[in-house]
């Protein structure tokens, strides 16, 4: 390994003419993993270390959310998430993790196990899982199961919550999402999936696209349609959401290769005469579209956090290397071409982080309107994806090598940028309703 | 006997992970705006009293102490989260405590709370001066085994292992004593989140040095902190006779 793994210097302090050897790693309190040399380190300096921990507008509660979950992700080096990557394989180890220590809890009720946190502390849950180097692939593997079941907090009953959001909390069961379907796409009232009820069952037929962690999670979160478009009074009438055993001897379920983030799965699901037990329905039938409204806002801000993470990482990268290599006689961070960018990437990253935090900070005061939330996500989308592909143009030729993680950090950047919502439809939001323009489609 | 009532005391540094550099003007590391977190030898500490108390030994309460900036109170909550069960905080902002000035904190801190067990990290890793344990030990006058790296206690007698060169070493002695802490006697836990929000809630009183009566001055100066020279690459030689007159002309044998 070459460029930015270099041993820790071993700081010798001297005191007159004693030594004191601050050798550091030698106090490594962990035993030291083979995948955790103690030759490599952990960024370190400015915007260069991870984590910046004097961000000075983080309340306690968010400063020892990133404390802590920064420590467990230290235990997972970006070695780690490439060879996961590389080899396109999935790993249960960071949720095991971070359900054995209740993280999977913190927004949910302490009833069941949660700690009851805000929006707040989850999106700096999850800025901090991408920021260490595990990007979309770390935060995917957990998402889901952070804010995914809200709409199951607010409307499922009380046998419901006990019965679902108790083993996930605990990390014994893992939930998928599946509303987006193939001939829809954004269209989500279009859904053409549908359920029939039949005695107490309910029998699904259709398809989704896109369902995340689908290969091995226990239960999904869909949503369908019980009553046709052409039988309701308004289009947001008669789609039902249910939370149910995801039965592979029912649905097929078929992975997607795709650019990024090859250890997380995302498939496309078929079922034809899924029988889905009428208890495992959420709330009244025909309603399930207002309640994956429910939390829509929170989610976008926390995907925007974790595009912020691989932002910083990638950025984190790109400044060590830039400081590091040398060119020309010359520090290659020294040309203003390579340094100002970077510089602008650091204010771009910042600006977005500020309004993903507002956003945070309003949801958890109960407001409901999504113009932070869904602009915080573009915002912080885009500085992510610039970051990280000028992390690659910093490092020439080695940015292009999978060794120095920050080609895998761009191809994950795309991913924020597309879903849970595009861009296109965000600006449509923003135009709508913030700016009063007629709708555009 | 009633049950341990144990002192660990806790010192914030610069994170373990961090490289260190020496500020501008060559007096001290670097501090400001670096990642600081719990010296990793304390965290041995707390986790070895934490574990005593779930192996059953009879644990009246675990108390946490730090000296320091307010920032330390971080710490003492992180001590908490792990499992301790009070804190005490002494706040001092300005004056760097030196090793005999804490152990004769200590020592009072051990006689206001009467204790009967400190746990102590060996050194903390920003000046490593491996003296607090052993000087706290002589204040009181109480028996000590340093750098544990398995301890039992069964009644009021202690049983403690370390590692020194060539073998293990394993000590007896009874209540009260002070034990310090080296890396292989466990691995610390990560504070769960439920736990992070518990400690929030448990007490933490805030001193200052005044309410102790302790002479802190310094005794020691600094004189110069510099940075180690580069490391220089090695020369490649053919064979053992190459060796051999290479380490001649270094003067090595
Ligand atoms: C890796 C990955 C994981 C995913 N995981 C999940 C999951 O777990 N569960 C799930 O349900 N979904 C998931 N998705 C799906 C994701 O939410 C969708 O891909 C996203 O919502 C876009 O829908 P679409 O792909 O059908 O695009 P389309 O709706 O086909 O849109 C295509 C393009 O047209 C643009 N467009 C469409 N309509 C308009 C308009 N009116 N004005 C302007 N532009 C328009 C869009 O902005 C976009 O650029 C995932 C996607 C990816 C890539």
């Amino acid at each position: 390994m070459r460029g930015i793994y270099h041993s820790f210097a071993n700081l010798v302090v001297r005191v007159g003419q004693r030594n004191i050897g601050l050798q550091r790693q030698a106090w490594r309190p962990f035993p030291i993993t083979a995948s955790l040399q103690p030759t490599r380190r952990h960024a370190h300096g400015q915007a260069t270390e991870y984590l910046q921990m004097s961000d000075p507008d983080l309340t306690e509660s968010q400063r020892t959310v990133r404390e802590a979950i920064s420590k467990i992700c230290s235990k997972y080096p970006d070695e780690y998430w490439m060879e996961l990557d590389n080899a396109g394989k999935f790993s249960l180890d960071l949720h095991a993790d971070l359900a054995r220590d209740g993280w999977l809890g913190i927004c949910l009720p302490q009833k069941y196990g949660g700690s009851e946190l805000g929006i707040s502390e989850a999106t700096v849950m999850m800025q901090t899982i991408s920021e260490s180097g595990g990007g979309m692939t770390a935060a995917s593997s957990v998402h889901m199961n952070i804010f995914g079941l809200e709409p199951i907090v607010k409307f499922a009953t009380e046998e419901q919550k006990e019965r679902w959001l108790v083993p996930v909390i605990q990390g014994k069961e893992r939930s998928c999402f599946g509303v987006t379907e193939p001939n829809t796409g954004l269209d989500t009232l279009k859904l053409q999936s549908t359920a029939t009820r039949d005695g107490d069952h309910y029998i699904l037929k259709g398809q989704k696209i896109w369902t995340s962690t689908a290969q091995t999670a226990e239960k999904i979160l869909i949503l369908v349609r019980t009553t046709p478009l052409d039988k309701v009074e308004k289009p947001t009438h008669g789609l039902s959401l249910f939370y149910t055993d995801l039965d592979r001897s029912a649905v097929q379920v078929t992975e997607i290769l795709k650019m990024g983030r090859a250890s997380v799965d995302s498939n496309s699901l078929f079922f034809d005469g899924w029988k889905v037990p009428a208890e495992d329905l959420i709330g009244e039938e025909g309603n399930g579209f207002k309640m994956i409204m429910q939390g829509m806002n929170a989610e976008r801000v926390l995907v925007g956090a974790e595009a912020l993470g691989l932002g910083f990482a990638a950025l984190r990268r790109a400044a060590i290397y830039a400081k590091e290599r040398v060119v020309f006689g010359r520090q290659i961070g020294k040309n203003q071409g390579i340094q100002h960018p970077l510089a602008e990437s650091w204010m771009k990253l910042e600006a977005a982080r500020l309004m993903l935090y507002q956003a945070a900070r309003l949801y958890d005061e109960g407001y409901a309107a999504g113009e932070f939330a869904n602009a915080g996500k573009y915002l912080a989308a885009e500085a992510a994806f610039e970051a990280a592909e000028r992390a690659v143009m910093v490092h020439g030729g080695m940015g292009y090598a999978k060794e120095y993680h920050v080609e895998r950090y761009c191809r994950e950047a795309m991913l924020p940028r597309l879903a849970p919502v595009s861009r296109e439809m965000i600006f449509n939001y923003i135009g709508e309703r913030v700016l009063g323009l007629p709708r555009s489609y | 006997m009633s049950g341990l009532r144990i002192l660990v005391p806790v010192k914030r540094v610069i994170d373990y992970a961090i490289k260190p550099r020496v500020n501008k003007a060559g007096t001290a590391v670097e501090t400001n705006g670096v990642k600081h977190s719990m010296n990793p030898f304390d965290e041995l500490s707390i986790e070895q009293a934490v574990r005593l108390r779930e192996a059953k030994v009879p644990v009246e309460d675990i108390l946490v102490f730090s000296a320091g900036p307010t920032k330390s109170q971080e710490t003492i909550r992180t001590a908490m989260a792990m499992g301790a069960d009070r804190g005490i905080h002494v706040v001092e902002e300005k004056i760097e405590l030196e090793p005999l000035g804490v152990a004769k904190l200590l020592k009072q801190v051990v006689e206001k709370e009467n204790r009967n067990l400190v746990i102590l990290g060996k050194q903390s890793i920003d000046d490593d001066a491996g003296q607090t344990g052993q000087m706290l030990a002589g204040l009181l006058g109480w028996p000590q085994a340093t750098q544990a790296s398995k301890v039992t206690i069964e009644g009021e007698q202690c049983t403690v292992t370390r590692e020194v060169d060539g073998g293990v070493e394993t000590l007896k002695a009874k209540l009260p004593m002070i034990i310090t802490t080296d890396l292989r006697l466990n691995e610390p836990r990560y504070a769960s989140l439920p736990n992070i929000m518990k400690a929030k809630k448990k007490p933490l009183e805030k001193k200052t040095l005044a309410d102790y009566d302790v002479d802190v001055s310094k005794r020691m100066k600094t004189v110069k902190v510099i940075e180690p020279p580069p490391r220089q690459g090695g020369g490649k030689v053919d064979d053992v006779d190459g060796m051999i007159s290479k380490l001649k002309e270094l003067g090595a044998i």
